[in-house]
Parts: structure tokens; sequence; C-alpha cells
């Protein structure tokens, strides 16, 4: 692994609001096909990372460099073109689209036809159709029951909370990305779902090839599937390692629990 | 009813009976909404251009003019709208400016304003291409604004073009640059390989083709990759873009569409009434294509189409000209139907119809016993329900000033009885329901112009409040 390069390097990545440091002199690597994940306790930032590699953001300085070429500046859609795709902390389906819809919505970037040979119903334009049908139904079906057949023509409003994170998932997993941003996917999932969540990321690596880094507060599903952990707070990178490098580090006790545990 | 199965994780029932539910709706309503629901996009269009096609040979030519062409232009135009509106989600006012830009630049095309002659299959094609490329110009300039921003900018486009062909240039050539006030006169028909469109079966025809065509096309658009990109960006922005949709392209892209089918509306409309001024395009219009796609159920094909059909038959049905028989009608009817919306229960709503119409017949008996002057005056002539109503509503002998103090004592009835609690807003409710049919007989039936507008508002209101999604529209849910 160490002889190839990265697939995502942050190197020097700065961002503020105003007189706020969200992100300072950031540096994170993303092997191929490593679970990587990102922890810290509110507000160190996390999110807004994830904002400025998907170009929502753009950094005040610093490099966003994926697969040997700095992306930073570029449009949103431009980089998930390139194949990095990410999920919302907050939710942000296409609630009033069906559920497979949203799938195939997200296969914009890696179709071509334009809006005249979809008109006129050219064998391109028909062929692509099918293949996005296909695709979301495959993407679909790496959720086992929980999206199945009849889901699929449901509005996405229809769907409980836990399966709007997993549609937002696989909606991203529709523009066919080399590596997934996960921004908290367990977040208001009972144990049981958390524990099937945990599996499911494992199987995006496995058998999806995807390369995966996750926000996550819930550290049974942190302890579960990371290769390594980064942890944030202030913006700056306190830590770095395995779960339990991570957790036991002085600097990570004091960001989550005060200084006074650090003593202890 | 399915009988309550042990509860499972993850399945929403009340999502899994969505079809159940759909098929509770009985009667004939039900069976038509369930036909217009999920009969084949195909059998909806064969069933809508096979009727279509049968009207020029039952319809006089004013019919015709006025129920076939018209309905078919405003179709075609709340078609364009739907695309700007109902897939991109862009809140654009100044649409109406398209359409006026089309029917301008035909015009002076094709007519003596300029000596020129155009044959239509070279002006059509030209006049969307440049309504498009003013659309994309209007995109451009406004892609950033969001929501409220949008629709002032547009609106102020929409007003600018008709203060500019009112006032372009009036000494340029004699007739000014755009013939000011007057407008182009004396357009020619359209004209395909030198064969003229002149009568209204065969415009009638021409347009019924254009009209599937556009239809055919904007369905096929809607399920494609764009249709999908639209809705995503029109849900949410952020997401789409998110998920490798290029949000400012796509918002271009439905400008220039929607322009350019209003462009195609605006070259027919003036080939169809050989004249066009700037009195065409200001807010009315705007507001009645709103109307149509709004009424229809935003982004729905079929709904436009229908919110077209509805809304063109009661605004011909209104229309000045016609006796006011069919508006008094219409009047009556919606009062019933307010009344009855106004309680929950069907039998309250029943009973309060039924009271009113003692009410008034009681009130009438009593002023022409006590004084027959007060109720001397003649029901303005007209209709079926003419002879009822001079023996149910109180008509003073000259009612003029008479019916404008009845609408301010109806203004105020109506804000007295918002205030009232529970049972006494139901009692109040029969003598406003009165006050109203007062109002109507003495002032406004008399006013067609306006009584037209008021109908037109209170049938928006009535529809909307049953349906707020529209006709046809899905509900939509913005929950997070």
């Amino acid at each position: 692994m160490s002889a190839k390069k990265p697939l995502l390097e942050l190197k020097g990545l700065t961002k503020s609001f105003g007189g706020l440091q969200v992100v300072d002199h950031l540096d994170v690597d993303v092997n191929e096909g490593e679970i990587v994940s990102l922890i810290g306790p509110n507000g160190a930032g996390k999110t807004t990372v994830f904002n400025l590699v998907t170009g929502i953001y753009e950094p005040d300085s610093g490099e966003i460099v994926f697969e040997g070429e700095n992306i930073a500046g570029l449009a949103p859609h431009a980089i998930t073109k390139r194949g990095i795709a990410r999920t919302f902390q907050t939710l942000r389906l296409f609630l009033n689209m069906s559920v497979k819809e949203n799938v195939m919505a997200a296969a914009y970037g890696h179709t071509n036809s334009t809006a005249l040979e979809a008109v006129l119903r050219l064998p391109r334009a028909r062929r692509e159709e099918r293949e996005i049908a296909q695709m979301a139904e495959e993407k679909l079906a790496f959720f086992g029951d929980r999206l199945k057949g009849y889901r699929h023509d449901q509005p996405a409003y229809s769907l409980s909370y836990a399966n709007r994170r997993r549609l937002e998932i696989a909606r991203a997993m529709g523009t066919n990305p080399r590596l997934l941003l996960l921004d908290e996917p367990a977040a208001g999932m009972n144990p049981k779902e958390t524990q099937e969540l945990t599996e499911l990321i494992g199987r995006l690596r496995t058998n999806g090839g995807y390369t995966v880094m996750v926000i996550e507060h819930d550290m049974h599903v942190v302890e579960g599937i990371s290769d390594r952990v980064v942890a944030l707070d202030h913006g700056e990178k306190i830590a770095e390692g395995t779960f339990e490098e991570c957790c036991t580090n002085d600097r990570v006790i004091e960001a989550y629990l005060g200084l006074q545990a650090t003593a202890t | 009813m399915t009988e309550p199965t042990e509860p499972r994780v993850g399945v929403d029932d009340w999502v899994a009976q969505h079809e159940e539910r759909l098929e509770e709706r009985k009667g004939l309503v039900g069976l038509l909404g369930r036909w217009l629901a999920y009969a084949p996009a195909p059998a909806r269009l064969a069933a809508f251009a096979l009727f279509a096609g049968t009207l020029p040979f039952w319809m006089d030519r004013g019919d015709l003019f006025a129920y076939g062409i018209f309905t078919l232009l405003y179709i075609l135009l709340g078609l364009g709208l739907n695309v700007v509106v109902g897939y991109a989600g862009l809140l654009d006012l100044g649409y109406v400016a398209f359409f006026g830009i089309g029917a301008y630049s035909y015009g002076l095309l094709s007519s003596e304003h300029y000596g020129i002659h155009w044959p239509a299959l070279a002006s059509i094609p030209l006049v969307m291409l440049g309504t498009a490329a003013v659309g994309l110009i209007l995109g451009i300039t406004s892609r950033r604004l969001l929501g409220d921003y949008l629709a002032i900018v547009t609106l102020f486009f929409g007003q600018a073009f008709v203060v500019f062909v009112n006032a372009a240039n009036p000494t340029v050539h004699g007739k000014g640059l755009t013939g000011g006030p007057n407008g182009v006169v004396d357009i020619d028909p359209l004209r395909f390989f030198g064969y003229e469109l002149t009568t209204r079966t065969h415009q009638y025809f021409f347009l019924l083709g254009t009209v599937v065509v556009v239809l055919t096309a904007l369905h096929f658009l809607s399920e494609s990759r764009t249709g999908r990109a639209w809705r995503a960006l029109r849900e949410d922005p952020l997401a789409a873009e998110a998920m490798s949709i290029p949000v400012n392209r796509l918002k271009l892209m439905a400008f220039a569409i929607g322009a350019a089918i209003a462009g195609l509306a605006g070259c027919i409309f003036a080939s169809v009434l050989t004249a066009v001024s700037p009195g065409n395009f200001g807010l009315p219009i705007l507001i009645t294509i709103y109307a149509i796609v709004i009424l229809g159920g935003i982004g729905s094909l079929t709904g436009v189409v229908l919110g077209a059909i509805v809304i063109n038959i009661s605004f011909q049905f209104l229309a000045p000209e016609n006796p006011q028989s069919n508006a008094r009608v219409l009047f009556f009817a919606v009062l019933a139907l307010v009344l009855v919306l106004a309680v929950r229960q069907r039998w309250l709503g029943a009973a309060l119809v039924g009271a009113v119409i003692v009410f008034g017949f009681v009130t009438q008996a009593i002023v022409e016993a006590v004084a027959p002057s007060w109720s001397g005056g003649n029901v303005t002539e007209g209709g079926r329900l003419a002879d009822v109503v001079q023996n149910w509503v109180v008509i003073p002998e000259g009612h003029d000033r008479f019916g404008n103090f009845a609408y301010v004592a109806l203004v105020v009835a109506i804000l007295v009885l918002t205030r009232l609690p529970g049972w006494w807003r139901t009692a109040a409710l029969v003598p406003t329901v009165y006050l109203a049919a007062i109002v109507w007989e003495n002032s406004f039936v008399e006013q067609p112009q306006v009584a037209r507008w008021i109908l037109f508002g209170s049938l928006l209101i009535g529809l909307m409040t049953v349906r707020p999604q529209g006709l046809l529209g899905t509900p939509r849910v913005e929950i997070v």
C-alpha cells in the first residue's frame, strides 16, 4: 500500500469563517480501499472537511489531491463526477421523487445523452435509461430487504428515518464514486440498525470496492469499521492511528471529556 | 382492509397501504382520478387527441375559436411554464414576456410593418431560437437568485417588455419600432410551402398537432436524465449539485426551453389573431397561465392540459359577451360549495344551504309586506335562475347605491363572522351568505368584468382548499 500514491491527500487544508479557524492546516491521506473514520467533538470541523473535499466550500489555502490531481476550487458537480460522493448529516434527499429516481438522478455525471436525444428517443438515450434503472436497482439491492421491491416507486418522504439514511448512501453510490464520504451514517438509528450499518460499511469496501471516509460519533461503529482513525479538535488533527491508539490518546480524551479526565 | 399482522421492523404500514387507500375513493370522480393517475401516458394522449380532434365537427366557428383554439394556446403556454416552474422549480414571473417576444417577432417578420413576409417554416424556428436566447440571457443574469428574488427580477423583466413595446422609438419607420400602443396589425396567417392556414379549422388542427408533439417531447424529456435532474434541483439544489448535477447549466436550459415553447405559442397566437398589442401580454395572462399550471398540479403534463381546459372554459363561460345567466349559475354553485365546505359535516352543510334558501324567501316576503318599494327592483335579466332570484333576493328600485352599501356591510359581516365562537359562527353564516347574494344581484351581476375575476378567484381558492396539490399533482411534502 505504502508504495502507491494515496487516493485522497489533504495537504495543509485551511478554512476560516470570519475570525473562526474551522480547519487548520490539516494533513490527511486516504489510501485506496481503506476505511478512515473522522472523529472529534461537536464543532471540531469534521463536516467542514467534507464540505471542502466535495467543493461546497473553497479552501483558504492548501491542496486537495484526488487521484494525483488538485481538485480544490472545482465546482461540486465536477468533483463528484471525478469520483467523490457524499451523504449529508442532515439528510438532503429528493423527498418528492421516488426511491429509485433518487438513485437514478445521481447518475447524471456518468451519462451523456442530451435533451434532444431523449426527446427523439435515440438509441443512446434509451440504452442509458435502461442502464441507469438497472444500476439503481443494483445499488438499492445492497441494502437487502430494507429498500427492496415495492419501495422503489414510493416517494422518498415515505421512508423511515433509518431508511432515509440508507437511501442517502445508495444515492451517493449512484454517482459511481471511488471515494464515499459518509457523514454520520448511524445518527438516529437503533442498536440493531447500527449493527447492520457497521456490516454494510464493511461490505461497501469488500463488495462495492469503494474507499470510505466516515464521520461518526458512535464509537461502536468507529471501532467496528475503521482501518484508521483521525481525531480532530478545533480544526486541527490531534491524533491519528488505529482505534485503540486514538482512544487512549491523551489529547483525544481531553477534547472529549475535558482536561481533568486526562489527569486520572 | 387486511387483517393487521404483527408489526414488522422497518415496514411502514401506512405507506404499504398507499394503493389501497387510493382505491377507496368511490364513484365517478374516483374512477376518473384513478384512470388519470394510472392510465399509461400514450392512452391519455390518444384520448385527448381523439376527443380534441372531433371538436371542429360539432362546434361552430366562433366556439371553436373561443373554446378550442384558446384552450390549446393555453395548454401550450402552460406546458412551457411547467418546464420552468414545475420541473426546475424556478419562480419565473417574466414568462409572459417570452410569449410576447414570440408574438411580436412573428408579427414583425410577417406583416406590412416592415414589409417582410417570411414563410412560417423559416420564421417559427428563428423566433423559437430567439426567445430561447433571450431566456438564456435572463437566466444568466438571474441564475444565482433564489425564490422571491428571482420572482422579483423576472417580474420586472416581464413588465419591462410591456413598457418597451408600448413606447419604443415611436418615430422610427413611421409606425414606430414595435407599433406602440396599437401594436402590429394585419399579420399573415401561417404559411407552409405556399399553403396558408386561414380557416379556423385548419388553424385548430395545426395547433392540436403542435400541442401533441410538444406534449410527447416533454413527456420523454421529463423521463430522461435531464428531467430527473430538473426535479432533483427543484427538491434540493445543493444535494443535486453534490450528486454530479450541474445545477446552473440545467437552470439555464429550463429557462431556454420554457422560453422557446412560449415563443412558439406566441407565433401561433399572432398568426391566429392577425394582430398583437402590448395589452395582450400583461399581468392578467401571466396570472392565468400560472393558475393553469397550479390548478392542474405543478409538474404534471396531464394536469396542465386539464387545468387549461377548466380555466379556459370557465373563462369563456364568464365572458362578458355571454348572457349573465352563466355567471349567475356559477356564482350560486360556488356559494353553495363554499357553504358545504365551510362546515365539516355534510348534513350541516346541506342544512345550511336549506336555511339560506328559506331565510331568503322569508326576508323577501317581510320586506315586500313592510316596504314594497324596497323590493320593487327588477332582477337583471337572463337565465334560468332569474325568476327564482326575483322572489328570493331583496332588490330595491334604484339599487346602485344599495349594492355598494351592501358590499361594505358584507365585508364587515365577514370580519365579524371570523371572530365569532362556535355555533354563533355557524348561525351567522346564513345571513352573511344571503348578504353575499344581495351584493351579487344588486351590484356585481351588472359588472361582468369584475364579476368574472371575482368568480375566477373564488373558484381557484375553493379548488385549492380541497386539493392543495392541484387536480393531478402529487402532494408534496417538505418534512426533513
